[in-house]
């Protein structure tokens, strides 16, 4: 139990470090890398938690993959930070005040009122199946509605993605192959009827030939 | 030094010093909104840590379910959020808060 509060405690060390970091950081990147820290740190936390299959998919799917895109938007976009760091620290007195208020007023809710202090025991479902299991069979029998429309909603946030950044090359050759099929001879040719005519010929050229 | 067992108060104490942290961000960084989406992130993280926190300790599955739904929407939020402001910079160059007063295209 020593050892847990221990860990408890470097773990949020660490978690609430990174995250002042990253609303105080000057680079949009070292706060996107301490963001990565941040995130770490609270997967371990969930660890001791025992959400196991939680604790890793934050790592997957935020480190691997959110985190990866806010890196690439920073790199990818041109930003000027010193524009946006004037006036930075401007409002800092009010927010300070804003968020010791609201810590100030949560640990006064939360630690008498939330003493819990043991975790009811691991029964045997728990202690046979696993985490990742137990969750999988809460999500797959309980909550398969849902699971299906958080499907639909990442498919839309896909679609939504690609079509808000999907622009049309100026320099790009490409052809719609439905206008090549549909194009037509009397589209592209032009046939004018023309009566003949005979030129006279010059004197001159007549006589040579002769 | 003696360490007493970490209870649900200080997991849920966790929880609001982030979540106070995250709000002093979107003070701070009032003008840069790629900060502001991360801070947006971090709140969620302090919200998940709490749902989480519950979930061991009253032992019950199902905030643990709620987790990962948050975690897929969050995931979506963020992927669009980071699209607009893509196209947001290439209409405009600049993502400054304070020079997006056009309402008007």
């Amino acid at each position: 139990m020593q050892t847990m509060t221990a860990l408890f405690y470097i773990f949020s060390a660490v978690l609430l470090i990174a995250s002042f970091r990253v609303i105080t950081a000057r680079s949009p990147v070292y706060a996107a890398l301490y963001l990565v820290l941040a995130f770490f740190s609270a997967a371990c936390v969930w660890m001791l938690l025992r959400a196991e299959f939680l604790a890793i998919s934050l790592v997957l799917v935020y480190v691997g993959a959110v985190m990866v895109l806010f890196l690439f938007v920073v790199m990818m976009l041109d930003i000027n930070t010193d524009a946006m760091r004037e006036g930075f620290w401007k409002h800092f007195p009010v927010a300070l005040v804003v968020g010791v208020v609201i810590v100030l007023e949560m640990a006064l809710v939360l630690m008498p009122g939330f003493d819990v202090r043991t975790a009811p025991p691991m029964d045997g479902a728990e202690l046979t199946l696993g985490n990742t299991k137990l969750l999988g069979v809460e999500i797959y029998t309980k909550y398969l509605y849902p699971l299906q429309i958080a499907a639909v909603l990442l498919l839309v946030a896909i679609i939504a993605a690609i079509a808000l950044t999907l622009r049309r090359r100026k320099d790009s050759k490409y052809i719609d192959p439905a206008q090549q099929v549909r194009a037509r001879k009397e589209g592209r040719m032009r046939i004018v009827k023309m009566p003949p005519t005979v030129e006279p010929q010059p004197a001159a050229a007549a006589g040579e030939q002769k | 030094m003696i360490l007493g067992a970490v209870g649900l108060g200080h997991y849920l104490s966790l929880g609001a010093v982030l979540f106070a942290l995250s709000v002093i961000g979107i003070f701070l960084n009032r003008k840069n909104l790629i900060v502001l989406l991360m801070c947006i992130e971090l709140m969620l993280l302090a919200v998940n840590t709490n749902f989480v926190a519950f979930s061991h300790y009253l032992g019950d599955m199902q905030g643990q379910v709620f987790v990962f739904f948050i975690l897929t929407v969050a995931a979506a939020e963020s992927a669009i959020g980071l699209a607009i402001l893509v196209v947001l910079f290439r209409n405009r160059s600049t993502i400054n808060v304070d020079e997006l007063d056009h309402l008007k295209g």
